[in-house]
């Protein structure tokens, strides 16, 4: 319990930590920022305490709007994020999910890239969709939606490969 | 009783998601609606000190530009200054009765967003140096926002780039008033609507900031009108309005505390009110 307890406490405050200083200014055509802090969520144990997850979850996204002076905006969008979860694992790992050992931090395979595009994708809507905040402007969402993914997706990636635990 | 607990106890993460996920609901649509300030915001010491440091790196590759604007602005003081009629009397800004109505706090932007709807700035002076809310902030180019919350060491500032941004603005030509507003779409460009149809404008007309407002005074920099857009069924103007200040890039700015603002709003309360 103690080192994975330790690795989340890290996770936690390391990504929090890239996400103001580097990835909030990158600002990639003047409007896309990726979002690689829900990593966090995204890695959190698949078996680990799930109102621990919850309530986590929304001390991250509260910091980040603390610090993007954004209301509620990112912490409804990871709390979506958390809940739903079991519910992503379901869909690309199939139902028997809880019972193996299912590694995210690993080789890319295409159930592990559906998820993190499954994720991601769930996470940045509705963090787009409260930020606008106007239906009118549904088009934008949407495009805001599709180049942040995939711009988080890609960094998530590149983050999980560089910090991927050595094999044995 | 013994079910109740149950029931808490075998649903408590779907408990829990939705409390906390009608908090930061709340949190959100209070953030979205007009005139009402931010329960979270970045002036407090967490932020306010974590951006005040990232600053102090970035300010670094920043410095030759700022030098530069802060020269540019000093020539054009000095040159108004050797220009004045009778040199021996100190300029007023305003002297109609040899009393200037304002005064000026100079500050440092720490943050600054420009990517959402909603902008906010952070500055790194607070009440400790007399910042309140709703003072206005200019910098050597134009106008840059309105205070709206303060702490005591940072305070934070609705950008011009932030649909709830409302500002008081006219044509300096012919003085015809509307207000300034943005759409979202560029950081470059804000609108000007309610203009009167009278108003004789060309494209390139200077846009200041109006008399009307007790926040600005009047003649401040805004931007230049670029296109001109006719509002059928009103009778009314639309401007886009290029700004002088490139908002994407901020170094010092000046608040500016209005000496008679606290009258004027006390004035206007009391008239209202009988």
């Amino acid at each position: 319990m103690n080192s994975a307890f330790i690795i989340n406490f890290a996770r936690f405050f390391l990504l929090l930590f890239a996400q103001i200083i580097i990835f909030n200014n990158i600002d990639l055509f003047g409007y896309v920022n990726p979002y690689p802090y829900i990593l966090f969520i995204i890695l959190y144990p698949v078996n680990g305490n799930k109102p621990m997850l919850i309530l986590l979850s929304f001390l991250l996204g509260i910091t980040m709007d603390l610090f993007s002076n954004s209301g509620g905006v990112h912490a409804a969008s990871c709390l979506i994020l958390a809940y739903s979860r079991p519910y992503i694992f379901k869909f690309s790992f199939g139902l028997s999910y809880e019972y193996q050992t299912v590694r995210i931090n690993d080789v890319l395979t295409p159930e592990r890239f559906s998820f993190l595009l499954l994720a991601v994708t769930v996470h940045h809507f509705s963090l787009f969709i409260l930020e606008v905040f106007q239906l009118t402007s549904l088009w934008d969402i949407l495009l805001r939606t599709i180049v942040g993914t995939l711009f988080t997706l890609l960094i998530c990636i590149v983050i999980i490969y560089i910090f991927k635990p050595s094999r044995r | 009783m013994q079910q109740i607990f149950n029931f808490i106890f075998k649903n408590s993460s779907r408990l829990l998601f939705l409390l906390l996920l009608l908090v930061s609901l709340v949190l959100t649509i209070q953030s979205h609606s007009f005139h009402k300030s931010k329960v979270i915001s970045s002036a407090n010491f967490l932020s306010g000190g974590v951006y005040e440091r990232i600053n102090r790196i970035s300010e670094y590759l920043n410095l030759q530009t700022q030098n530069e604007i802060l020269a540019i602005e000093n020539a054009r003081l000095k040159s108004l200054l050797f220009n004045i009629k009778d040199s021996t009397l100190v300029p007023k800004i305003d002297s109609i009765n040899g009393v200037d109505k304002v005064n000026i706090i100079v500050s440092k932007v720490i943050h600054n967003s420009y990517n959402v709807y909603e902008n906010y700035i952070t500055i790194n002076s607070g009440e400790k140096e007399g910042v309140k809310s709703d003072m206005g902030v200019i910098n050597s180019a134009g106008i840059i926002g309105i205070v709206d919350r303060t702490s005591q060491n940072y305070a934070t500032i609705v950008s011009i780039l932030n649909r709830k941004s409302q500002i008081n603005a006219k044509i300096k030509k012919t003085n015809h008033f509307g207000s300034l507003i943005w759409d979202g779409k560029s950081t470059g460009f804000v609108q000007l609507i309610d203009v009167p149809r009278l108003a004789a404008i060309r494209k390139g007309d200077t846009i200041v900031t109006g008399g009307q407002s007790v926040i600005f005074p009047e003649n401040i920099n805004i931007g230049t009108i670029d296109k001109i857009f006719i509002d059928n069924q009103t009778n009314y103007y639309t401007l886009n309005v290029k700004l002088f200040n490139d908002m994407t890039n901020l170094g010092h700015v000046y608040i500016i505390k209005s000496k008679n603002r606290e009258e004027i709003i006390n004035l206007e309360k009391e008239t209202k009110n009988e």
